[in-house]
């Protein structure tokens, strides 16, 4: 994978770094979470434009996957405010259900549904969400398995397909539900280091048809390659934010260096 | 003189009574403890509130008492016209629900929690969620255990002979007071009934666990 930054096909609003305000799709505000007596998620401020993809990296523990899930409420927060698309996220109901409707997760367990094939897996939301035809919503759902490259294991159940496989389904999973944003936690940690790169590419190629992306990931390659923007965390903070040629070449806090040459030099 | 043959249209009669007895019990056990159980997961504060107090309520009465309650309590109320079968199959099936509800809820808590969270994200309703996604997997943990509570409630019947209701033990009582019978053979038959009812439980409910085991 080439380095550049600017992939044809992206527009050309996130050059020179997120301009906050111009096309805000999810904004977190002054975002507080607490798991008993640690404060995983600390005065998290976060700006995601339209068409952006930012890479969210820190070590474990740091909040990324926490905060990660606040962004479609499977975490709830303590203090603080997300909104996505100008709405603020509403409480558990119906309007909550609408509200992830747009907004598709990919999760680290892949999480198919184990007792539908993958076909049914793909087709489920939209038909009991979407309320699309069978028909219609079983074509998208071929296209899509097509397009992530597991068309020909529609009929098989979960269990019968490899980690790498499982994950691109779930991929296709979220796309089928039309989001306007894509979550993504830790969606390469639990694969065998041979199965990462099918998933990655399937990402890279969603990052150039201009989804925006939130992808919580220890892969530095993906980063530097897709990312418009790196938000850095640690010990429930964003310790830095920046452009990932900038964040790998040059990292300006300490904490970051730190992180940075644990994981890149040996 | 067998007591079968003399009797047989009176043993046909509490061996269909049992099964009418057990069959709509269990339907209603059914169907109310699974509804019970999804209010015991529910995210309202109420409906989880009155699962759990449906369940401590019914699981810890005597049965015996419950039927007093049902079958005298109930038309002291003001519930007029149900005949002592219907108002048996209320006792026993809101007993048993009880425990059917926490079967069916342990199979719940047996489904990983990522399921739910993933029927969630594509932006399912808790209701959808539930019934698409957790329950159908839920049952294949609450399976055996809800056999078992159902054989149980085919033998709880024989309580409903204290109350007017023809079943098996309507016709043990019956022939007892006839005398000249061996009292022994009369409780062999009706084991022997009882076997046949709740073999075909083990065997259907087997049948079952067959089934989902290969759907996966």
């Amino acid at each position: 994978m080439s380095d550049h930054l600017q992939p044809p096909g992206i527009p050309p609003h996130q050059a020179g770094g997120s301009r906050p305000g111009t096309d805000a799709l999810v904004v977190l505000d002054k975002v507080n979470k607490h798991f008993g007596a640690l404060h995983v998620l600390q005065d998290i401020d976060l700006t995601i434009a339209r068409g952006e993809v930012v890479v969210v990296i820190g070590p474990s523990g740091s909040g990324k996957s926490t905060l990660c899930r606040t962004i479609n409420r499977l975490e709830t927060t303590d203090s603080g405010s997300i909104t996505i698309d100008g709405r603020p996220l509403p409480q558990e109901g119906k309007e909550l259900a609408r509200l992830r409707a747009d907004v598709g997760m990919v999760f680290q367990s892949f999480n198919l549904f184990a007792h539908k094939t993958v076909l049914e897996n793909v087709t489920l939301g939209q038909v009991k969400v979407r309320k699309k035809g069978r028909e219609e919503a079983e074509s998208t759902a071929r296209t899509l398995l097509d397009r992530v490259g597991v068309g020909a294991q529609a009929d098989k159940y979960p269990a019968q397909l490899s980690g790498g496989q499982q994950q691109r389904v779930a991929i296709a999973r979220a796309l089928a539900m039309e989001p306007k944003l894509m979550l993504f936690d830790e969606p390469t940690s639990a694969l065998d280091p041979e199965m990462i790169n099918e998933v990655l590419e399937v990402m890279q190629q969603l990052a150039r048809d201009g989804m925006t992306m939130v992808v919580v990931t220890h892969e530095m390659g993906f980063a530097r390659s897709a990312a418009n923007r790196v938000v850095f965390m640690a010990d429930g903070r964003i310790v830095e934010e920046a452009q990932p040629e900038q964040f790998f070449s040059d990292p300006r806090s300490d904490r970051a260096k730190d992180f940075l040459s644990k994981i890149l030099h040996h | 003189m067998n007591v079968l043959s003399d009797n047989f249209a009176m043993f046909r009669e509490g061996f269909i009574g049992t099964v009418e007895l057990t069959a709509l019990s269990a339907l209603l056990a059914l169907v109310l403890g699974t509804l019970v159980a999804g209010f015991r997961v529910s995210p309202v504060p109420a409906l989880r509130v009155f699962g759990t107090a449906w369940v401590t309520l019914l699981r810890n009465t005597p049965l015996v008492l419950l039927f007093l309650a049902v079958t005298l309590g109930l038309p002291a109320l003001g519930l007029k016209g149900w005949d002592s079968f219907w108002l048996a199959v209320l006792a026993l099936g809101c007993y048993t629900s009880a425990f059917i509800c926490e079967a069916v809820r342990s199979g719940i808590n047996a489904v990983p929690v990522g399921q739910a969270e993933a029927a969630r994200s594509i932006g399912m309703t808790f209701r959808q969620t539930l019934t698409q996604i957790v329950l159908p997997q839920a049952s294949r943990t609450a399976i055996p255990p809800v056999g078992s509570l159902l054989i149980a409630l085919a033998k709880n019947t024989a309580i409903a002979s204290g109350f007017n209701v023809v079943e098996l033990g309507s016709v043990q009582k019956t022939l007892n007071a006839a005398a000249g019978y061996d009292i022994y053979v009369i409780f062999l038959w009706i084991a022997l009934c009882y076997i046949i009812i709740t073999f075909t439980i083990s065997g259907l409910f087997r049948l079952l666990e067959n089934r989902l085991a290969v759907a996966r």
